[in-house]
């Protein structure tokens, strides 16, 4: 073991039991197919994951058997739609462990839950001057929406540094937040490093200066429990594809008083109580946020995604998942002329990663022709890239049906691409 | 790994190492900047142009094997051209990367080493970038195109 595997902690504990991996594949069809005639070994999780046969079907009998538009009709399959969409609401209210239904609100995704919040709460309650705290390390969805809101309301972006391994400096943050603070918006994971950020203590810093706080966590909810009143957050988003559902769905998390006291997003049908030319009433939340029919096999098949994940247990998926990230450490650096980008000491699985005069795109491509799926770029957060010094990277990211063979094939695969390079 | 192979040829391969021409241009009169937003690559390309020919050409940047190496050979290809006959030649290339018929890869001279491209569509633009800014300064646009 090297000293950098050395610093990776487990986090989840307890129970000691094994996930059993292969069965665990069998329920993923995509995973049986090749790609250029080798095994498809997909690291590109955090991109987005893939779905089990259990979603699958769920989304194919909504459609062949309860398809109908929901909270509108009288008739029978417009009832079972509705209590279907509905019960996959209540499926994400678990998961969070969130106090109502009503303070799940249904999104495209982690990005339009961030909009949502900025355009609605952050219209009423930023004002000229104010400031809004976000750090280095954040996916551009968390840092434009808030660029756009600080430009109409002319209120500032603060962002909180960090160190080289990629954690954020804590002291630092809280030498940004003051009476002028509205809100911080944080990654609860990095989806570039894989660093798990101290949330707990943040939301805390944030409350004593009676600041709001959003956590995106599209990277957190696939491989932690995650549980929105312990964490204490105003706002917690996610999206549902990178937690085994489809896409086009997923989540804002709002404090229910907050909800309560914020303007519409969008106009339309769903989202209101009654309408009159001279004036219209809204409907409460999570309806209020909900304009139009909705995505409602999208918000079924997360619920079948985060039941599956339920059955299967975070617990068992994170320990599943930290032993492939010390491995893969372990044989990532062992690699002559690899560097690590992300080394935080609580960190997700997450192998970013450049080689030595080699382009991380070239490093993609031939992997890519030994079946091998992981990301090439700047990940969506360009301002990380340029406080690292590098343009792009590439990205390996785990997920809890990735093997231990999967990583010597990553490893044989670099092998591959510095013969091409030598 | 015959497509690999294909793809990264030998020269392509040395001009990616060892950019020719890889510095800035004192003397440019025209610039102009390649920016592929997907995965970081940036070219800037500096033009010497007098009566509609290019007297010296350069680039700094960086970028891929692919972009690297297309840039380095591009700047060899077009050196002491005509303004015509450099926009002929990014057409052929154009088309050989894109594997569309009509050009004999011989037409292209050492820039036939990029025919292996074609297999892979997601790195024409790569191989393209250069090229994108080549034209945008020749056309005496000095902002920076992007791939995108």
């Amino acid at each position: 073991m090297t000293a950098a595997t050395n610093t990776i902690r487990s986090p989840q504990g307890a129970s000691q039991a094994e996930l059993d991996v292969y069965k665990i594949r069998a329920e993923f069809p995509i995973l049986a197919r090749k790609v250029h005639n080798k095994p498809l070994v997909y690291l590109d999780n955090a991109a987005t994951t893939q779905k089990p046969q259990a979603v699958i079907d769920a989304i194919v009998r909504y459609y062949a058997t309860e398809n109908a538009n929901i909270h509108r009709g009288v008739h029978a399959l417009s009832e079972l739609a509705t209590a279907s969409y509905e019960r996959a609401r209540s499926a994400v209210q678990r998961f969070l462990n969130a106090a109502a239904p009503s303070e799940i609100i249904f999104v495209r995704g982690a990005t339009e839950g961030i909009n949502l919040v900025a355009q609605t709460w952050g219209r009423t309650h930023v004002g000229r001057d104010d400031e809004i705290v976000i750090s280095t390390m954040e996916h551009h969805s968390n840092i434009v929406p808030w660029q756009i809101l600080c430009e109409q309301q002319g209120a500032k972006l603060r962002v909180a540094p960090i160190n080289d391994n990629g954690e954020l400096l804590l002291d630092e943050f809280e030498k940004l937040l003051g009476p002028r603070t509205k809100l911080v918006s944080l990654a609860h994971v990095s989806n570039a490093l894989g660093t798990v950020n101290p949330v707990g203590k943040v939301v805390e810093m944030a409350h004593r200066w009676n600041a709001r706080v959003l956590l995106d966590g599209a990277q957190a909810v696939p491989h932690m429990t995650v549980d929105v009143r312990a964490l204490d957050c105003d706002f917690y988003v996610f999206s549902g594809h990178k937690v085994y559902g489809p896409t086009g769905i997923g989540v804002l998390y709002g404090k229910a008083e907050l909800l309560d006291a914020m303007p519409p997003y969008q106009g339309g049908g769903d989202m209101i109580s009654s309408v009159t030319f001279e004036k219209t009433l809204y409907n409460r939340a999570p309806h209020k946020f909900e304009a139009g029919t909705p995505h409602v096999c999208g918000a079924i098949g997360l619920g079948a995604a985060l039941e599956y994940v339920n059955a299967i247990g975070l617990g068992m998926i994170a320990r599943h998942e930290h032993k492939l990230l010390a491995y893969g450490t372990e044989r990532l650096l062992a690699i002559p002329g690899l560097r690590l980008i992300g080394t935080a000491r609580e960190k997700e699985g997450v192998l970013s990663f450049v080689l030595d005069g080699i382009h991380p795109h070239d490093v993609g491509t031939i992997l890519d022709q030994e079946g091998i799926a992981i990301r090439t770029g700047h990940h969506c957060a360009q301002p990380l890239m340029q406080r690292f010094g590098v343009p792009a990277t590439a990205r390996a990211s785990l997920a809890l049906y990735n093997t231990m063979e999967e990583i010597d094939a990553l490893a044989a695969g670099l092998q591959k691409v510095k013969e091409v390079f030598a | 790994m015959p497509e690999l192979r294909e793809l990264y040829q030998d020269v392509i391969l040395e001009h990616s190492k060892h950019p020719r021409n890889y510095h800035a241009l004192e003397a440019a009169n025209r610039t102009a900047e390649g920016f592929n937003p997907l995965c970081g690559d940036h070219f800037k390309i500096f033009l010497d142009v007098e009566n509609g020919c290019v007297r010296d050409i350069s680039f700094e940047g960086s970028g891929c094997a692919i972009s690297k190496a297309s840039a380095s050979m591009m700047t060899q290809a077009v050196k002491g051209k005509h303004i015509y006959e450099v926009e002929a030649l990014f057409e052929k290339f154009h088309r050989v990367v894109t594997g569309k018929n009509g050009v004999e890869a011989e037409d292209l001279g050492k820039l036939a080493a990029f025919s292996g491209v074609s297999e892979f569509p997601i790195r024409v633009k790569c191989a393209t970038l250069a090229w994108h800014a080549l034209h945008a300064a020749l056309q005496g646009g000095q902002d920076a195109v992007s791939t995108e």
